[in-house]
């Protein structure tokens, strides 16, 4: 199955799209809502502003197909700000609705911590997660990010803290998304983007 | 659980080869960037730098080909800098393959280089890169490679461009660069304990005790060398285990 990347003009595409190569997975980049359309899978990519997310995939009209998308079972893996675009809103950008496909909302990490939350951090896993399948329980993964989301619930698989304990990985049936970044980080992250590959198959 | 310590090397790079000098200058051939990176992910570093030195206009199609072939190699993040002087620069740099850059000599002369380059692409993908020498005992900040003072003192600087939305700063030690004679923890402390953003040290790594030192006394979030990596003096696996024996968290590869 071909793994439909969501370019929206930002985020780091090419990094990921390499991950995938090295792993032998077929992707094509979607630019336009037909794309998105036809998709099997979809993998949303995602570094930079939650605004510059939100407003590139409404003025490319990527929003509705990508609900439907999404909407018809199609699997999803949110990175990074990928993840945070699934719910309603962010701190980052109040005014602007996100995809509303999880409750709860995105929030900044505390300031008692330097931010970026810059770097390699391990997880608390908890739940049995499919994404983290044969990923050892201390492993690194690499993230770099100011906002996260707090509110811990039933989607949450495993959390990281960093000032607070933040969900850096979700599931929600055909909804996948880790706020770390699988496609930099190593072999850990490599078995992560290998689960969401066995899920599409 | 906490944050890792990160081990970053350095690739000076001059067109398509690393170099290295001593203090900025005395530059010698080491390598072919993309072996070198290749080498560096399986060995466990946690992050890649690329410096552009010559930093020319004319050169800049050689250096976005090396980040290219780079970053082909990599599962860790990669920073590149050197010679971006608009917010254009740096969507190229990015779009061959790095997932941050740095701004230096330009954001100097034009400060809103940094939130112009901050709002477009995320204060993560920003990190300001800050030579400096100390001039009558007092930190100054250097542009062009080093080679000229900017008038500026380095912390206030430092302060100065996080507001401005950097992401993490880069302090290189210019009296210490190319020494190996440790790390400037001095400073490193000076600039980590003003700034809210994360702080790679740089310059004068030799002995895994200046890495220790670095992330204890200099509180510094990263550690970059160059030399000692590229002429396999300093082993990263080896120098992560040391680290890790003496309590500082770090990434063991596996």
């Amino acid at each position: 199955m071909k793994i439909t990347l969501l370019d929206y003009g930002a985020g780091n595409v090419a990094s990921v799209e390499r991950a995938l190569q090295r792993l032998g997975a077929e992707s094509q980049r979607a630019t336009t809502p037909e794309c998105i359309a036809k998709a099997e899978a979809l993998l949303l990519p995602g570094v930079g502003h939650f605004e510059t997310l939100m407003r590139a995939l409404d003025d490319r009209k990527l929003r509705t197909p990508l609900l439907d998308a999404v909407g018809r079972a199609v699997p999803f893996l949110g990175i990074c700000l990928g993840l945070q675009a699934l719910y309603a809103v962010s701190d980052e950008a109040p005014d602007l609705t996100g995809l509303q496909l999880l409750p709860g909302c995105v929030r900044s990490l505390p300031s008692v911590v330097k931010l970026p939350h810059m770097g390699w951090n391990r997880l608390l896993m908890k739940k049995k997660s499919v994404l983290l399948d044969g990923v050892a329980s201390d492993a690194y993964f690499y993230f770099a990010h100011s906002y996260a989301v707090i509110d811990q619930r039933e989607e949450t698989v495993a959390v990281c803290s960093y000032g607070t304990e933040f969900v850096a990985v979700l599931e929600k049936e055909n909804i996948c998304a880790v706020q770390f970044h699988p496609e930099k980080s190593g072999e850990a992250g490599a078995q992560v983007l290998r689960n969401f590959l066995r899920l599409c198959a | 659980m906490s944050l890792a310590r990160r081990i970053i090397p350095c690739l000076d790079v001059d067109g398509d080869r690393v170099v290295k000098g001593v203090n900025f200058v005395a530059l010698r051939d080491a390598g072919d960037p993309a072996q070198l990176a290749a080498r560096y992910n399986t060995e466990g570093a946690d992050e890649l730098v690329v410096l552009d030195i010559a930093a020319s206009r004319d050169q800049r199609p050689t250096f976005l080909e090396t980040i290219r072939r780079v970053a082909a190699e990599l599962a860790i993040p990669l920073t590149a800098g050197g010679g971006i002087r608009a917010v254009e620069d740096a969507r190229c740099v990015l779009r061959a393959g790095a997932d941050k850059i740095t701004l230096n000599t330009a954001a100097v002369a034009r400060p809103e280089l940094i939130s112009e380059a901050s709002l477009e692409f995320g204060a993560q993908a920003v990190v300001l890169a800050i030579d400096v020498k100390r001039v009558a005992g007092q930190w100054v900040v250097m542009v062009r490679g080093g080679r000229e003072p900017a008038n500026r003192d380095a912390i206030a600087w430092a302060k100065e461009g996080v507001t401005l939305g950097a992401g993490e700063i880069l302090v290189t030690s210019m009296d210490r660069d190319g020494t190996k004679s440790g790390f400037d923890a001095e400073l490193t402390a000076a600039m980590s304990s003003v700034v809210s953003v994360p702080v790679i040290a740089s310059g004068g790594a030799k002995l895994p005790a200046h890495f220790a030192e670095i992330f204890t006394a200099g509180h510094a979030d990263a550690a970059l060398a160059a030399s000692i990596f590229h002429d396999q003096i300093q082993p990263i696996r080896e120098l992560k285990a040391y680290l890790s024996a003496l309590g500082i968290p770090v990434r063991l590869p596996c």
